[in-house]
């Protein structure tokens, strides 16, 4: 119980601290309050409906995102222990993961709106092009600690982080990482060029969980990179969770900033990168792993 | 507990499979389904193959999503905006489907319950592994060849020739 509350407030947290920063990225100097200034706006405003929209699946896919953003996180160690302790919490993280593809469609189909259907079908595609290297990227560290505990997989890494040794499949999970969280250079589903898309005809409270949502999903993949790549809470003088806490942070802080910096990427040139470079690069990296272990 | 569990989730499993053909939008259809399938992941966790349970529930959320464009490609009228009908050939399809539940419903009363044998590993996913990896290699072989074959095939087909460069 006591750690359910200090999950939900690490990721909320952290995704105010990922929503501020990216506004002062966008103004700089000034932008600092746009976050909060909006969550005050989006919870005054008043709801906008559009014609024959089903509510329903809108309302699933807009509390399902932040929904499986949080359950996924539940088997992230928090410093020793996860809220929930599993065998095999890696799948855990991938199957909530993947909810996200539900929860975008589902909204994207459900207000009854070109835009957000144009969207919600891009997330479709992107999660075709991210998901399979994804998969081979974590299963490479599964190889690598010989468990799908994440607790296991963390005290594989006390002599080596895995980000060292297994460098693609590092990049390949960074990667993955903005596409499932729709941010940045993967922004597809939500990008200008669509009016916004999923969440365009969302507002009031909707629009708020939303991306709320989005955000805790941003938090959450950067916090998984930590005990999959970078250790988990090891290191020097401080204790296990600030030690997590401050690895998330960077982690969160370059896929924040990489929004800023990097374009939007073509999602058929991007599932072509995918299936034709990036898959046989995570099976060659996962090659090396086995030989290494065995 | 566990009878608590159980009854619940194969409640929301059936409760699930019935909407798919009582709602009116093929979105709803596709989620209901969906809905069902995690149910009957979940109930596999109550036998202890926790692995299992989540790659019913990654597999069926990633196929349900991929069927919905699917359906939604193929439909008359697939935005929902009229309600259709989820049921085609509705009385032959009752009686067919009516006629496989009579079978397996006393199937399970006439056969004899089955015995365990041995004891239950202490990791089940370990021995799932090890039994793919093993007695079951050259089934597991084939099936994997087969599925490939089918994904490359199947991409080879719909790939545009006339722009080589543009078929994604």
């Amino acid at each position: 119980m006591g750690e359910a509350l200090v999950l939900l407030g690490a990721v909320g947290t952290l995704a105010l601290c990922a929503a501020v920063f990216d506004a002062v990225l966008a103004v700089p100097g000034g932008g600092a309050g746009e976050p909060l200034r909006r969550v005050a706006r989006l919870l005054l405003q008043q709801r906008r409906r559009t014609r024959l929209a089903d509510t329903l699946l809108v309302r699933t896919g807009v509390c399902g995102l932040l929904a499986v953003a949080v359950l996924a996180g539940a088997v992230l160690p928090l410093g020793e222990r996860p809220v929930a302790e599993m065998a095999v919490g890696v799948v855990w993280f991938n199957a909530m993961e993947v909810g996200a593809w539900g929860a975008l469609w589902l909204v994207g189909w459900g207000v009854n709106s070109v835009y957000p259907l144009v969207g919600g079908y891009r997330f479709v595609a992107q999660g075709l092009a991210y998901e399979l290297p994804h998969m081979f990227a974590l299963i490479t560290v599964a190889l690598g600690a010989g468990s799908l505990r994440f607790a296991d997989v963390v005290a594989a890494q006390r002599g080596l982080w895995f980000a060292v040794w297994m460098p693609v499949a590092f990049a390949v999970y960074l990667v993955s990482a903005v596409a499932m969280a729709f941010w940045g250079p993967m922004d597809g589903p939500v990008s200008d060029d669509i009016c916004g898309g999923v969440p365009a005809e969302l507002s009031g409270p909707d629009r708020l969980v939303f991306q709320a949502g989005r955000y805790a999903l941003l938090v959450v993949v950067a916090a998984a990179a930590v005990p999959l790549f970078l250790g988990g809470g090891a290191g020097p003088l401080l204790p296990p969770w600030l030690w997590t806490a401050l690895k998330t942070v960077a982690v969160l802080a370059l896929l924040v900033w990489s929004g800023r910096v990097l374009p939007t990427v073509r999602m058929d040139l991007f599932t072509r990168l995918s299936w034709l470079v990036l898959i046989p690069a995570t099976l060659l990296q996962l090659l090396v792993v086995s030989v290494v272990v065995l | 507990m566990r009878d608590v569990a159980f009854w619940v989730l194969a409640v929301v499993a059936v409760a699930g499979g019935v909407a798919v053909f009582r709602v009116g939008s093929m979105a709803r259809a596709t989620f209901a389904l969906l809905g069902s399938l995690v149910a009957v992941g979940l109930a596999l966790l109550l036998l202890g193959l926790e692995y299992l349970g989540y790659v019913i529930i990654l597999m069926m959320v990633m196929e349900m999503l991929v069927m919905a464009v699917f359906m939604v490609m193929y439909m008359m009228n697939p935005a929902g905006l009229m309600p259709m009908r989820m049921t085609h050939n509705a009385r032959w399809a009752a009686s067919v489907a009516g006629a496989v539940f009579v079978l397996l419903a006393t199937g399970t009363f006439l056969l004899p319950e089955p015995v365990r044998h041995g004891r239950p590993p202490a990791d089940p996913t370990r021995a799932l592994g090890l039994a793919i990896m093993g007695p079951k290699m050259l089934v597991m072989m084939i099936i994997g060849v087969a599925i490939l074959a089918t994904m490359v095939s199947s991409v080879v087909l719909s790939v545009n020739r006339r722009h080589p460069g543009r078929g994604c």
